[in-house]
């Protein structure tokens, strides 16, 4: 058994109003030194391979076919023996 | 000539579009449940707004996954008409129909009012009833309408005419203003604001009618009575 941790981000070249408003509240409670907050979504998925290389692939196509989208999303994951 | 209307677990304005096509634009109509994998001799299909899947992952990115949507796609690459609006034009862009993303409204708040468009073109299936440059109310509901696309993908849009609505005060964020638009081949329209919430003047403004009124004139002239 696999265990990936996924991480799914609004690209660099999109605009993340979510990340600026949370960027506005921690300067607002005097962390002055922030130059960007990007906010985006974590996956945790347990699934069955025969090595990790396998896995790895598995996961990979998930994100291109589902978990992300490639237009304003990029992904990156790290996958373990659970 | 028949409409239906596709029907996700979640979707919240099916019946307001079955109203329209029914009552109003006086037409036959069918709900179509998304696990149906079959179509039955439909000429134009509306995928309505609301919240399929509870907007789980991505808005519309779960509905692009059900049954109905293989048969959707293949009904609107044949050329058949195809409109998505709100959470239906987000199942389009997920489905990869039309070009683009949503993100979030701009300033993070759900946007629920009427707002002005400029009908921007008027040589489309959906749009033949207005006038260029007509201004008309219709109400947006929404918390991702904040269209996206990269530049070369806007200037392919502008290159083919395909923004047919653009917002006249830009209430969410959208790219150049854009509020509704088509594929290359028009038979695909998206647009976050409700046409089917603004075609009785008991609800305070008929202007989204013409929409309806102009996919029934393009079907009766392609033969369909």
């Amino acid at each position: 058994m696999f265990e990936a941790a996924i991480k799914i981000t609004l690209k660099k070249t999109v605009a993340d109003p979510q990340g600026l408003t949370v960027k506005h509240a921690l300067e607002s409670l005097g962390f002055n030194s922030i130059a960007n907050v990007w906010m985006g979504k974590f996956i945790r998925i347990t699934l069955n391979a025969k090595d990790k290389t396998e896995a790895e692939a598995k996961v990979s196509e998930m994100c291109k076919k589902l978990l992300s989208n490639p237009i304003i999303e990029d992904f990156s994951f790290e996958v373990s023996n659970a | 000539m028949k409409f239906g209307v596709v029907v996700f677990p979640g979707s919240n304005c099916d019946h307001d579009c079955y109203h329209v096509v029914k009552e109003v634009l006086k037409q036959p109509v069918e709900f179509i449940w998304h696990k149906e994998t079959k179509l039955d001799n439909f000429d134009c299909l509306i995928i309505p707004g609301g919240f399929s899947y509870g907007d789980y992952l991505r808005c519309g990115a779960i509905a692009r996954f059900s049954p109905i949507m293989e048969e959707v796609i293949k009904f609107a690459n044949k050329g058949g008409l195809v409109i998505g609006i709100c959470n239906g034009f987000q199942v389009l862009l997920e489905a990869g129909l039309l070009p683009g993303a949503m993100l979030r409204n701009k300033n993070l708040h759900f946007i629920c009012k009427f707002v002005e468009l400029k009908v921007e073109n008027t040589d489309t299936p959906f749009s033949s009833e207005y006038k260029k440059g007509q201004i008309i109310r219709i109400p947006v509901a929404h918390n991702e309408g904040n269209y996206y696309i990269d530049e070369k993908g806007l200037a392919e849009l502008k290159k083919n005419n395909q923004i047919v609505f653009r917002y006249v005060e830009n209430p969410n964020g959208a790219l150049d203003d854009i509020a509704g638009i088509v594929n290359k081949e028009r038979n695909v329209l998206g647009m976050m604001p409700h046409p089917e919430r603004s075609s009785e003047i008991e609800l305070t403004s008929k202007d989204g009618f013409p929409i309806f009124e102009s996919i029934r004139k393009w079907l009766k002239e392609h033969g369909k009575s």
